[in-house]
């Protein structure tokens, strides 16, 4: 959102520069004459100069503040004036001069002093320039700015709004606008105007309504007796009531977000887990390479990254069946290579894996150093979006959630209706029966494994959203696919949905109250006695030979 | 009596020995105690390479009391128990006269009994959480008081700060940091209501809920700031929840602990611009001191990439120290050294000198750093002079009376003002 924010500045800022060539005035000079002290002001007194340069009218006022704003304002130590910089491909610095509109030639870092500012500074900024943006073209723009000032608003944001909100197209923002101007109204108004702004104000979720409500009360409580005035124990009762309702909808509102958290995580360990049910249920191999299938997936998607450095904004799709076939390539190889020999040894089966989990973790760390290597979010990835002011969803989980349902109808899919999911089926059922049907089952299993591992690299592309892409990532997530598997029944489909919802669930629940350490023992002890209970999972394998 | 006698004449004799041993040995050894495996290579092997450019640097200049430096690469790799046997190792095997080592407390604490016993010298170069001081040991990083108290402090006061989370890693560094700074903030008159304080496990990765009651917390119209001693790997998917809940350094800022140069290399750090650090060092400041020792860093490590951090400048500092102590006292001697070591004097690479104090502890400026797109940090803060390391925190009860003073007549690492007795006796 503010990238979009940012963009759209900029598209208003180019319609500032046309406006730009108006003959030097007298207050142009002391425009001047305030830049001019930029360089040299120390960051402590660096507030009241940005507050004089936005009190000025030049047109530059607003792009110099945004630069200021983004670190981009220099100055330029030769020529003696101050310039907006941004790096380049040569490691050089591409220029355009504040003042002048003459093109500057690229100079290297060493030429520049960069014009500092800091976190106040920046606040202070945006809130100057979210004045400055009120009547912006722009209903995006607005939008930004009103919210923006709804946090912090000042004494001339509130005289520009009770001007402009009369003329404002937008509802949401002219509601925003309303809403600063009854907290105005709460805070200074007279006990009637208090009450009207009040019954307004209520079923808002806006945490700066909420606070100006509990300031109000408290206020209220401090100052005076209420008995004494029928006034003052109406207001009080109207607070109360508007903040009880704010905290009613938090609340509810609160639960859901714990729902969403639970669910993202669930999906998580969904991914993680449904490769590995397949392979633990048809050829009851526990494979303790598992995670570094996974780990495998979230390094395809970095060298894809790295491969197609414009293709940002796709590699994630790209990725996808990229890491499907390195991990499932591999798993092939695995079970061709070693777990084959092994087949009915399940211990042995168990340290083998465990060796190749070890071998191509150190291999993974010789080639890519130990390091964890940094992918790259895509643009749809990040952010999140805004259902109302204290209910939102990160886009990141929300794709996973998505993805990982996909992932399980397809798998589904694959195994009730393709014939290989006929034959993968057949033999989890019955090995000798399928092979007296003709079923090759040493083909099977193979498939099987590459499937799974497959699955796993899918997840390991997910996973590169979430977390670091390091040789130990693997490793931290085979234990919970471990738990989803034995708690959903293993070899289920459904059941290792049902517990990968029901563990993040319980899990997200859980964790306010008691901790993320506390909510993860909680969840094993919990598991613990599950298990003796129906040592089979939630589902448990049915038929005649079934085990 | 005849028996005391005899002790003592042997040990004069075993000193001679001794003293005669290492005038015998061609080089001076120093033996080097980081991980260069495991979990902490990533942040040890830089320290180690710190130490033998230093010692490169030493012996190009003509080693030191006319003989070589040789260095002694041991790596417990990242297990705490393994810290103590190379450390055995060095001392009784190698017979090194001085150990540059450790960066967990963990693993400082599982060497320290070993070089009680058999009498070595350690520098360690990392913030620490202090409640500690051996004559064995000097401590060239960070005591709470030159990092995490004025880290508060600027919050406090340029910041504006009223509400305040405490966000943790689970192990001793900060649980014991974290009890220091609400016994602190408590002090200062902050209410225990506005304090909310969380631990994770190392390598914690599903931040959603947890980003999101910091969010809650700090909509209350109070301004509020975290200080973050998340340690590791961690703290990337921290930072990536905070970007995508929307919380920016304007409107909950985070102070971290342990995130320097090196954890941000290599890391898109635009959605992270003006999140705060508290260091004595940064890789930014421009001094002639440290942009030697960057140039002669990459110089050496052959990488134009390669950044410097914190641990690199106290490694520096205290390699320096030892070589001066050494000359002053004109032996490699740990007792000789360890006297000759407080009171020296080095220039600190951010201006400033580093002065070793009676308590094994530096003399130190504090600097405050936000991040820069370029994963590098920009100074918006420092103490105005550098800054004594305390030993023992004034704000524990347990500690507040404590003081440590290696040099006569207290000769006591946890001496009490008020009783007059060192505790430990």
């Amino acid at each position: 959102m503010l990238r979009i924010f940012s963009l759209l500045v900029f598209s208003c800022m180019s319609w500032f520069a046309l406006a730009e060539n108006a003959p030097a005035t007298e207050s142009n000079t002391q425009f001047e004459t305030l830049l001019a002290q930029l360089p040299s002001t120390k960051l402590s007194k660096m507030a009241p100069l940005v507050d004089k340069i936005a009190a000025q009218p030049s047109p530059q006022v607003p792009e110099l503040l945004q630069h200021l704003m983004e670190g981009e304002l220099y100055y330029l130590k030769a020529a003696n004036e101050l310039v907006y910089a941004q790096p380049n491909q040569q490691q050089t610095y591409d220029l355009t001069s504040v003042l002048k509109t003459e093109a500057l030639a690229p100079v290297s870092i060493y030429a520049l002093k960069k014009i500092r500012t800091n976190n106040r500074i920046r606040g202070q900024i945006r809130d100057l320039l979210a004045n400055m943006y009120l009547s912006n073209s722009s209903p995006a723009v607005r939008l930004q700015a009103i919210k923006q000032l709804l946090d912090n608003p000042s004494k001339t944001g509130i005289t520009s709004i009770t001007r402009l909100i009369k003329t404002e197209q937008e509802k949401e923002i002219r509601e925003l606008m309303s809403v600063v101007l009854l907290i105005e109204q709460l805070e200074k108004g007279q006990t009637a105007e208090k009450l009207a702004a009040i019954s307004q104000l209520e079923g808002r979720l806006e945490p700066t309504v909420k606070n100006a409500l509990v300031k109000e009360l408290k206020k209220l409580s401090a100052s005076q007796d209420l008995s004494i005035s029928q006034d003052k124990s109406e207001l009080h009762k109207a607070l109360t009531r508007a903040i009880g309702q704010m905290e009613q909808d938090g609340d509810f509102y609160q639960l859901l977000d714990y729902l969403f958290f639970g669910l993202s995580m669930g999906s998580v360990l969904l991914l993680a887990a449904i490769g590995l049910t397949i392979t633990f249920g048809v050829m009851g191999v526990i494979n303790m390479a598992h995670g570094e299938m996974m780990m495998l997936g979230a390094y395809t998607t970095y060298v894809i990254q790295q491969t197609f450095p414009n293709l940002i904004e796709y590699s994630l799709l790209m990725a996808v069946p990229a890491a499907f076939l390195v991990s499932g390539l591999v798993g092939v190889l695995i079970e061709r290579g070693v777990i084959r020999f092994l087949k009915g040894r399940p211990l042995e089966t168990l340290l083998a894996t465990f060796g190749i989990s070890l071998i191509l973790q150190q291999l993974v760390r010789t080639v890519f150093s130990p390091l964890n290597r940094q992918v790259e979010a895509p643009q749809w990835m990040s952010g999140s979006l805004e259902i109302n002011p204290i209910f939102s969803l990160t886009y990141n989980r929300l794709y996973i959630i998505i993805f990982a349902l996909m992932v399980f109808f397809s798998l589904l899919m694959i195994l009730k209706k393709s014939s290989l999911g006929l034959h993968v089926r057949a033999v989890s059922q019955n090995r000798d029966m399928a092979r007296a049907l003709s079923i090759k089952s040493s083909w099977v299993d193979a498939i099987t494994f590459g499937l799974g591992s497959g699955v796993a690299g899918i997840a390991g592309v997910a996973l590169s959203q979430l977390t670091n892409v390091g040789p130990n990532l693997g490793q931290d997530y085979i234990i919970d696919s471990f738990l989803v598997v034995v708690f959903g029944g293993v070899g289920s489909l459904w059941g290792t949905l049902v517990a990968a919802m029901t563990l993040g669930t319980f899990n997200k629940f859980l964790e306010p109250s008691m901790g993320p350490v506390l909510a993860n023992i909680i969840v094993l002890v919990g598991l613990v006695l599950f298990i003796q209970k129906r040592p089979k999972g939630l589902f448990p394998q049915k038929g005649r030979s079934a085990e | 009596m005849k028996f005391k006698k005899l002790i003592l004449a042997s040990s004069i004799v075993a000193t001679g020995l001794m003293t005669n041993l290492t005038y015998a040995a061609e080089n001076i050894k120093v033996g080097v105690l980081h991980s260069l495996s495991g979990t902490m290579a990533i942040s040890e092997t830089t320290l180690k390479d710190t130490v033998l450019m230093m010692i490169a640097d030493q012996n190009a200049k003509g080693g030191l009391l006319g003989k070589k430096l040789e260095a002694v690469v041991v790596d417990p790799a990242s297990n705490w128990p393994l810290f103590a046997e190379k450390g055995r190792e060095l001392l009784a095997k190698e017979k090194v006269d001085v150990i540059f080592g450790s960066w967990t407390s963990v693993s400082r604490k599982s060497v320290l009994p070993v070089l009680e016993e058999l009498n070595g010298l350690m520098f360690y170069p990392v913030q620490y959480e202090g409640e500690e001081s051996s004559q064995n040991v000097f401590y060239t990083g960070a005591a709470p008081n030159q990092q995490a108290i004025p880290a508060v402090d600027y919050l406090m006061n340029d910041i504006g700060a009223e509400r305040w989370v405490l966000l943790g890693t689970d192990y001793v560094y900060p649980r014991t940091t974290n009890k220091i700074l609400e016994a602190y903030l408590l002090s200062k008159g902050v209410e225990a209501k506005d304090i909310m304080i969380n631990y994770t496990p190392f390598g914690h990765s599903d931040w959603q809920n947890i980003v999101a009651d910091v969010k809650t917390f700090g909509s209350t119209g109070k301004k509020t700031a975290v200080v973050s001693t998340i340690n590791g790997d961690a703290n990337i998917p921290f930072y990536k929840e905070l970007g995508n809940q929307g919380i920016s350094a304007e409107d909950i800022p985070v102070m971290a602990f342990s995130v320097g140069e090196e954890e941000l290399s290599g890391f898109d750090t635009t959605p992270l611009v003006g999140h705060l650090a508290a260091w004595n060092y940064f890789q930014s400041v421009r001094t002639e001191e440290n942009d030697k020792f960057i140039k002669s860093w990459k110089k050496f490590i052959g990488d134009d990439e390669r950044v410097t951090n914190d641990p690199m400048e106290a490694t520096y500092i205290g390699f320096k120290m030892w070589v001066k102590a050494v000359e002053k006292a004109g032996t490699t001697d740990v007792d000789a050294v360890e006297q000759a070591m407080i009171g020296i004097a080095v220039p600190n690479l951010t201006g400033g000198i580093a002065v070793m104090n009676a308590n094994h502890h530096l003399s130190k400026p504090v600097l405050i750093g936000e991040i820069q797109a370029n994963g590098q940090f920009e100074v918006v803060w420092s103490t105005p002079d550098t800054v004594i390391g305390d030993a023992w925190s004034d704000f524990l009860p347990v500690s507040k009376d404590l003081i440590s003073d290696w040099t006569a007549p207290v000769s006591c690492g946890n001496f009490n003002i008020k009783t007059a007795k060192c505790s430990g006796e």
